[in-house]
This record gives structure tokens, C-alpha cells and sequence, in this order.
């Protein structure tokens, strides 16, 4: 059996036979179609178009008899509950009716007249509807009339006011005015004689609108901007346009007075000029200029103190000055406020006399320079202690100042020496050929005492200041020469003239002395620093090369002993043993963000400060220096390299560097080296 | 009129679990509650940090974007950004809301172990194993760090920031305060690798935990040790501890399964929290309530006093 339900899940029905597809009418008759008519619509009353109540429609009515009333078909009969409903076409909203509207703007009338108005002769100017405007007043103002409001009256309940103080108060314009007290108005009514009944209840004062716009512009407070009445209007009426005026937009358009003797716009203004028989002001016409009016001298006020030869005393003047102050004020008071009365006193103490000058007080200021004595030449130092400031006489050149050279020119303007390393420009053959010249004094002509002063020359000027650190040490082999050597050096440096004959040692015989003096002073010449310019493009280079360097940057603060701070951790005494202290720089934007002050403003660096410390090496130790055991022994073992004597912990300590930077195995290695030279020193 | 003072509240002690949630994450390496507490991020081992709500339970946002495991996290005061550290040796700023990676910090030369923001989530403080800290700038565009602390001579591993305090712990066995409003760093000797560092919620005292299963109370100004809390076992890995909410109690993790928690001022074990067998790995306390996260294995665990 087939299902009975088909796609749709409709049951489904026999099918009709034709016989049995009829129509019939209410009353079980048989309907007739006629022709095309197979729907369910009749064929009109017996076979007519007529209906029961004949053929005439029921909406007509004979214009014999009476009008019909115009019926047309609205659109809304059309409509259905949806295009009446909130989202249809015509939605169907509850509004007051026109009577009954406030003078608030209507949204929907607006949007009418808007559409209308584009649609209307002249598209856009809605003149017949400003020309004829109902004269209706609102529904609210029917009321309030009903209720006993008259014109002009305020809106409230009723108040008890003498009448002798509504005038007075009408007169003054007060604003808000309250109501006076019950006990003067008594007293009051008895000094007038008016008889006033004491029920007697007055209606309110009316509001006086307040304009409540806002300022929504950026214009300054009082700006009023152009009246173009005045702006056009030209002729000696016009001048300068002030914009912060009474005579603006804004307070006409409040008030809407119509000021007196508004000219009419544009045209030619002037005296005469259209002004016609209605006008009310003819006051001009017959005006005739005066020179007075202008001036035949450029510039400048009338002289004097504007009395214009007034002798008698001054009050009158100034009473005079003092009721038209306001307008006199040659600057633009602010709507509202007007000038003070009292001035307002200067303080006597935030004036101040100018200081006395000295006597020999001379406008010159001469910037000292932040010069570290120490770095400049001791010439250059000499000068800034003694300058005081002064123009000083300037010594006259031999050339003049075009004829002077470089290392001249540094020495007037006091600078310091560029410093340039110490690379000698002498080739290797060169060196040589000068050191066997040192060894043959007989092959070099020039005199001791010339020598002399070169070397002192060559050594006191400003280049050698310049020299720091690696300068080349002659006698290295021989410690006590070239200690003597150096003193020598520093000597001449200072400039000092017997530096030779100090630095030499009085213990040596003549001839060794002699000796020394002229190696000093060989060398001296020799190995001298050198001032020429090349030197001084030359630098050292910027990047330690690590395992040659001699130095390695060290943090300058380091941690304390760690067996000390191990022993003291296994003894639980935490506290100063355990704990170090260091001086830290914070980044200084590290401290804008976490809102602190710098601790260390002025730092160039950050984190902790570091030093150069020299690389420790054990072989640095096996070198150089004498240690006082040593030279306690004998003279012919005072070649005899020694280790010098430190306390333990001194190695320990050094061995830890080391150990950080070479590695576990050197340590050990040099652990042993270590106790193999204690033991021999010891045993010695 | 005035009234009796209140009678002191005894101070509570979160030893009710109140939930357990499943992260699925792999192994949960860190679980942080975040600035007010109705948060939890948790940092997964499969790379992924996930958000969730406390009081709930569910998992609200997840995050993804490192390359490897991540490590440590933290969020901003006012919970709009988030801050990650992976073993990737990358950080990783967070926007809450989308999830976006909004920056991605490199720089660390190993792998990053601690990261936390400081007060005004204008600077992100990151820890590696390369043994140096690196300060990250938030506000501006540019990826180098505005400075690298590198006083320390093997890895940094944990780090908290105060107002104007960095503390960091280091396995070399000293744990250094950076001091920025003094400009000094102070160092304190503690002989055996640091595992966790925490400053006290008054500001006078610091709490370090170290690989020698102590857990050391020292005070900040000069250094002395003020408690030692034993009994927990901390032999061989970065296990958390912290402090309760109002400083009453100290609380570590241990390997043993359980976690430890011990009266501040005289010392002795109060609770011991049976968290499960395996190692419990991290721990942290709700800021002003008595409640605290546990994480184990792959779960979180969350306690309460109630």
C-alpha cells in the first residue's frame, strides 16, 4: 500500500470527479457559469450585473438632490495592518493636533514644507507662508487666558507685593527681585497714605528671557564680530571697526531694538548722500566739514597735558574725567565690567635700586676656561692664574699675526696639544744610526750646552705634555739610570734648567757623571716626543687586541673573599659577612619608567663603574723590580732575578684572576711555579 | 565614645582544595595568579599560556606564539597586557584581549627563566640562564633593552620587582637587590644555587630559597637572616616559594609531593599540603585573599581557607 502521505505530508484526497465539481450558493442551488467564468465569482444577480439592491452602486448619490460629500478612496484604505504597522509605509503614530501643538518645531510639518517648498514657484523661498501666517495662538495660551492670564504677566501663584515697591522695582530693573519684608511694608504703607486692601494679591513678574546660548565658538570673550551695516557704510561714520563694541549682531539680535539712525547699506555715505525727505535723520544734510576734522601736521597729539590753559583747580577736572572714565578708557572694556576705582598698589618692595659699581668696575668678562692645570703646559697655566679678565696688550709679532705658525698660534690662544701617540717616525735604520751616534760622542759636533738647552726646549713645550703613559724608557736594563733618567725627564718638563745636574747621582764618580750627563742628554734629544704634525694623526687604536693588551677593564669595586663568606654562611652569621655593597648606575631612562630620580645623574655610564687594572700575570713578577730582601744581599747578586715576597693571600687573589681569565690548568701550573719559588726564596 | 578594638583574625590558611583543573597543556611549568587575583595564567610545556578564571574554573583565553616551552609569565596591573619568557630565549608581550603578539623581545642569549613587569607595566624584567637580566622598554618601539645587569656569574633564576627594587637570584649562590633609587646593588652570599626570590609584602625583608632544601628569611636593609624554614626537599629543581598575602606564612614547594607551609616569625611547619606524588613545580598567593595556586604535573590546583 502506498504511503498516504505525500512530499508535502498532505494527506492526500481522491481526485474530484468532474460531474462533481460544482458550486452552489447558500441555499444549495446550483451556480451557473457563463463562457470564461470557471472561478468562483457569480455571474451578477440573474444573470445580470445587478446585485439585490439593483444595479446602482451604493456610493452613488444624486447631485439633484444633494452633493455627495467628496469621498475620495484614501491611500490608507488600500493598506493593510502591515503597511500600518510601526515599519510599513504609513505608520500610524498619535500626535497633537495642530490646535493643540506647541510652537515647537514640528518634525513632520517641517519635512512637508520642505518638500513643498522645492516643489512650489519659487523653489526654496517660503514667502506666502511668512507673508500669511495664521494668527492663532496655542491651546496653552487659551488656557491660561481662561484662567485670568493677561499679557505681559508672569506664570505662578499669586503674590502679595505693595505696589509702591512694584514701581520701584519696575524702575531699577531689578532682576529676581524678592519680596520685601512684612514689617517695612507696613511702615511703608502708612508714609504713602494709599489706602491698599491687604488681600489684594498681584500676579508674578514675568520672566525676563535669559539668552542661554551657548559660546560654541573659539572667538575671545566680547567679540562681537562686523555689523556689515557699519563695515559697508563708509564715509567718517566708518574709521576703525571695533569688534568688541556694543554695536554688533549679537546684541541686536537679542534685544531687537532697531537702533536709531541705522543707515541704510552700501552706497555712498557721507553727509548728504541719501538721505531722503522720510528719513528720520537729517541732521547731516546741511553738515558742513571743518578743517579741524583733519590734521595738517603727521602725526604726534595735540601737546600739553590736554588742560588746554584750564587754571582753576583741578577737582573740577578730574570729577569730570571721573563720570565719563569709562569711556575715556582708550582700551576696550569687557561687556559687564567696567575700571576700578582704586588703583591697585604697587609694592614697594619688589622694587629694586641697581646695584653700586666699583669704582674701577670694567664692563669686560673674560669666560675662564675649565682647564685641569695639570694637562696644559705649565706656560699656559702660568697665563690663566694670573689673567684677570682685562684686554690684554697683545705683544706684537715679529710678521705680525700672519706670520705666525701653529704650535705659535696654540701657545696665544692657550690650547692644549693635540695628542698624538708616541709612534716615532724614525725608520729602524735611522734608530740605529742615531744610537751609534750616541755610542760616538767624538762623531757629533754640536755643543753640550746647545744639547742642553734643546733638550730642555724640546721637552718643556706643550707637546710634551702631551705624552702620556708609554714613553720610551732608555736604560730599562739599569733601574737606579733610569729612575735618574726619569727624574732628568720630569724635570725638564717642568722646565727647570739644572735639571741635568740635579737628576745625576752625587754617589757616582766624576767620569761616570759625566758619562751620564751627556747620555741624558743624548737621549733626551733623541728619544724626544715627537711635536711634529704627523704624530698627531696618529692615534692609538681604539680596540684593546684582549691577549696582548697589557690592561683588562675590571669592575673598580670587588666582591669580598668568598671562603671568608662560605665560613660564614656554614656558621649562619649572615650580615656584613655575607653581604657587599656596590655602587650600581641605574640607565637613566630605566628610572623615567620606573618613575624614580637618577640616583647619578651626571654618569656617563651605567651599571658599575669599571677600571683598568693590569693584567696579572706571574710573569710580571719575575721581572723589574727589586724587593727590599734583595738588595739587602750583595752587590754581585743584585742582578739575580727574585721573586718578590707577598703575602698569600695577595696570590690567591691574583691566581683568581688569572684562574677567571685563563683557565683551571694555567692555575695549577702556576700554583706550582709559585711554591717552587717560595721554597727557593725561603731556603735562600 | 570608643568602640573595642576587633579581635585579631587568626590568621587562615588556604588547606581546603577547592578545585582542580586540567590544563592540557603538557606540563604546567609556572601557574601566576595575576595583579587583583580573579586571574590565573598558567605556562604550559607545549608553548601555549593559558588564561582562566579562578572562581570558575574555565579557561577563558589561550596564547600562543612561542617557540618552545614557556617558562614564566606575568600580568600587567591593569590586566590589558600579559608578559611570557620561553625557553625559545625569547619574551613575548601579550595583548589581553585579542591575544596578539604585541611584542616579541630577543636578546637573551639562553634561555629565559623569570620575566615579571614592574609596577606600571612600563618596563618588562626578564632573567635568562645566560646570566644576565635585561630591562625592556614597553612604551617605546625599539627591541634592545634599555639595560643588561650582568653582575651575575652564572644563570639567573627567579626575579621580583618592587617599586623601585629589582631582586634577583642566581645559581651562583647570591642574590643581588638592585637598588634604584640609591643607585647601589647589594649582594648577599647564600652558598648554594637560588631557586626562588620574593620580597615581603612590608618591604623590610627578602625570602630566597635555595638548592640546599632552605628556605631563608633575610632582612633587606642589612643583610641578616631573620628565619630559616626546613623539612621540604629541594635537591635538584627551580621550585617556587612565597609568601602568604598579609606575611604571616612562608610556603615552598617541594619534590616530595607536597606543599609546605610554616609560621613566619617562629619557624615551625603549619600545614603541609598534599598535593599529589609527582614534584610540585610552582606555587603562587592570591594578593589580598587566602588562597593560593598549586601546579603539578599537568593540573592546577587551587586552595582556599573556606
Amino acid at each position: 500500500m502506498m504511503s498516504d502521505f505525500s512530499k508535502n505530508h498532505e494527506p492526500l484526497r481522491k481526485p474530484v470527479p468532474l460531474y462533481e465539481q460544482t458550486v452552489k450558493d447558500e441555499k444549495g442551488r446550483y451556480q451557473r457559469f457563463h463562457g470564461a467564468f470557471t472561478g468562483g465569482f457569480s455571474a451578477g444577480y440573474f444573470n445580470t450585473v445587478g446585485t439585490k439592491e439593483g444595479w446602482t452602486p451604493a456610493t452613488f448619490v444624486s447631485s439633484r438632490q444633494q452633493k455627495a460629500g467628496r469621498q475620495n478612496a484614501r491611500p490608507e484604505d488600500f493598506m493593510d495592518e502591515e503597511d500600518l504597522g510601526d515599519h510599513g509605509i504609513a505608520p500610524r503614530q498619535i500626535t497633537t493636533t495642530a490646535d493643540f501643538a506647541s510652537g515647537r518645531k514640528d518634525v513632520i510639518r517641517d519635512k512637508a514644507r520642505a518638500i513643498t517648498s522645492l516643489s512650489a514657484p519659487i523653489p526654496g523661498d517660503t514667502v506666502l507662508e511668512d507673508l500669511v501666517a495664521p494668527a492663532r495662538s496655542s491651546m496653552g495660551v487659551e488656557l491660561l487666558r481662561k484662567m485670568g492670564w493677561k499679557d505681559g504677566q508672569g506664570v505662578g501663584p499669586r503674590v502679595k507685593r505693595r505696589l509702591c515697591k512694584q514701581r520701584a522695582d519696575s524702575a531699577t530693573r531689578a532682576f529676581g527681585s524678592a519680596s520685601p519684608p512684612n514689617g517695612s511694608s507696613e511702615s511703608q504703607d502708612e508714609e504713602d497714605g494709599e489706602f491698599v486692601p491687604e488681600n489684594v494679591t498681584f500676579a508674578p513678574k514675568d520672566v525676563t528671557p535669559i539668552d542661554f546660548t551657548p559660546k560654541v565658538d573659539l572667538h575671545g570673550l566680547g567679540y562681537r564680530g562686523l555689523n556689515p551695516l557699519a563695515a559697508l557704510r563708509g564715509g567718517p561714520g566708518a574709521g576703525h571697526i571695533n569688534l568688541f563694541t556694543m554695536d554688533s549682531d549679537r546684541t541686536n539680535s537679542l534685544f531687537g531694538e532697531d537702533r536709531k539712525g541705522q543707515r541704510r547699506r552700501g552706497g555712498v555715505a557721507g553727509q548728504g548722500f541719501g538721505v531722503g525727505a522720510m528719513e528720520d535723520d537729517d541732521e547731516d544734510i546741511y553738515h558742513r566739514d571743518i578743517m579741524s576734522n583733519y590734521d595738517t601736521v603727521l602725526g604726534g597729539e595735540e601737546p600739553g597735558n590736554g588742560l588746554y590753559g584750564w587754571t582753576a583747580p583741578q577737582q573740577y577736572n578730574r570729577k569730570k574725567k571721573d563720570h565719563s572714565k569709562d569711556a575715556a578708557y582708550l582700551g576696550k572694556i569687557l561687556e559687564g565690567f567696567t575700571l576700578a576705582s582704586d588703583k591697585l598698589e604697587t609694592k614697594t618692595v619688589g622694587i629694586f635700586p641697581p646695584p653700586n659699581l666699583p669704582r674701577d668696575f670694567r664692563p669686560v668678562h673674560y669666560f675662564r676656561p675649565v682647564v685641569d692645570l695639570s694637562s696644559v703646559s705649565p706656560m699656559v697655566a702660568q697665563a690663566l692664574q694670573t689673567s684677570r679678565g682685562h684686554m690684554a696688550q697683545e705683544e706684537p709679532s715679529k710678521g705680525g699675526r700672519h706670520q705666525l705658525d701653529s704650535a705659535q698660534r696654540r701657545e696665544l690662544l692657550g690650547e692644549a696639544t693635540l695628542q698624538g701617540a708616541d709612534c716615532s717616525l724614525y725608520s729602524s735604520e735611522t734608530c740605529r744610526h742615531n744610537k751609534m751616534s750616541l755610542l760616538n760622542p767624538s762623531r757629533f759636533a754640536p755643543h753640550a750646552e746647545q744639547q742642553q738647552q734643546e733638550a730642555l726646549s724640546v721637552w718643556s713645550g706643550p707637546t710634551a705634555q702631551a705624552q702620556t703613559g708609554q714613553t720610551f724608557k732608555p736604560f730599562e736594563r739599569t733601574p737606579h739610570k733610569q729612575a735618574r733618567y726619569d727624574l732628568y725627564i720630569d724635570q725638564l718638563k717642568q722646565g727647570d734648567r739644572d735639571a741635568l745636574e740635579l737628576s745625576l747621582d752625587p754617589t757616582m764618580t766624576e767620569w761616570e757623571r759625566g758619562r751620564e750627563r751627556d747620555e741624558f742628554v743624548r737621549a733626551a734629544l733623541l728619544y724626544k716626543p715627537s711635536s711634529s704634525s704627523l704624530s698627531c694623526r696618529f692615534t692609538r687604536g681604539k680596540q684593546d687586541d684582549g691577549v696582548e693588551a697589557d690592561t683588562v677593564e675590571v669592575t673598580r669595586d670587588q666582591e669580598n673573599d668568598v671562603d671568608d663568606k662560605q665560613a660564614a654562611v656554614k656558621m649562619k652569621m649572615f650580615g656584613k659577612l655575607t653581604r657587599d655593597t656596590f655602587e650600581w648606575h641605574p640607565d637613566n631612562l630605566l628610572c623615567k619608567r620606573f618613575n624614580i630620580p637618577d640616583p647619578y645623574p651626571g654618569s656617563g655610564f651605567v651599571g658599575m663603574p669599571k677600571v683598568k687594572r693590569d693584567k696579572f700575570s706571574v710573569f710580571n713578577f719575575l721581572t723589574v723590580s727589586e724587593s727590599p730582601t734583595a738588595s739587602a744581599s750583595p752587590a754581585p747578586q743584585g742582578n739575580k732575578q727574585s721573586v718578590p715576597l707577598y703575602p698569600d693571600t695577595f696570590y690567591l687573589k691574583c691566581y683568581r684572576e688569572e684562574f677567571q681569565s685563563v683557565g683551571a690548568l694555567t692555575f695549577i701550573v702556576y700554583y706550582q711555579i709559585y711554591s717552587l719559588f717560595n721554597l727557593i726564596t725561603r731556603l735562600n | 565614645m570608643s568602640f573595642p578594638q576587633p579581635k585579631p583574625e587568626v590568621p587562615q590558611l588556604p588547606q581546603n582544595l577547592l578545585r582542580t583543573i586540567d590544563c592540557q597543556q603538557g606540563a604546567v611549568r609556572a601557574v601566576r595568579f595575576n595583579a587583583d587575583g580573579n586571574y590565573l595564567l598558567s605556562c604550559g610545556s607545549d608553548k601555549s599560556l593559558k588564561l582562566w578564571s579562578v572562581s570558575r574554573g574555565t579557561l577563558l583565553k589561550t596564547y600562543s606564539g612561542h617557540g618552545y616551552e614557556v617558562l614564566d609569565a606575568d600580568g600587567s596591573y591593569d590586566n590589558s597586557q600579559l608578559c611570557s619568557c620561553s625557553s625559545d630565549k625569547t619574551v613575548i608581550l601579550w595583548d589581553v584581549a585579542t591575544g596578539q603578539v604585541t611584542r616579541k623581545l630577543r636578546g637573551h642569549a639562553g634561555k629565559v627563566n623569570c620575566v615579571q613587569f614592574n609596577e606600571e607595566a612600563t618596563v618588562i624584567l626578564s632573567g635568562s640562564i645566560d646570566g644576565t637580566v635585561r630591562c625592556w622598554d614597553t612604551r617605546s618601539r625599539k627591541f634592545d633593552p634599555i639595560q643588561i645587569l650582568d653582575e651575575a656569574q652564572d644563570g639567573v633564576s627567579s626575579l621580583k620587582v618592587s617599586e623601585h627594587e629589582l631582586l634577583t637570584g642566581s645559581v651562583d649562590g647570591r642574590v643581588r637587590r638592585y637598588d634604584l633609587r640609591m643607585g647601589q646593588l647589594h649582594v648577599d652570599f647564600i652558598n648554594s644555587p637560588i631557586t626562588c626570590v620574593c620580597f615581603s609584602a612590608d618591604g623590610q625583608c627578602t625570602l630566597t630559597s635555595s638548592l640546599d632544601s632552605t628556605v631563608r628569611l633575610l632582612d633587606k636593609s642589612t643583610g641578616e637572616m631573620l628565619g630559616e624554614y626546613t623539612g621540604h626537599k629541594m635537591k635538584g629543581y627551580k621550585l617556587d616559594c612565597c609568601l602568604s598575602s598579609k606575611d604571616t606564612h612562608v610556603l615552598s614547594c617541594s619534590e616530595d609531593g607536597h606543599v609546605y607551609c610554616w609560621d613566619l616569625v617562629e619557624g615551625s611547619l603549619m600545614l603541609k599540603l598534599p598535593v599529589g606524588k609527582a614534584v610540585v613545580q610552582s606555587l603562587s598567593f592570591h594578593p589580598s585573599e587566602t588562597r593560593l595556586l598549586t601546579a603539578m604535573e599537568g593540573r592546577v590546583q587551587v586552595w582556599g581557607a573556606d
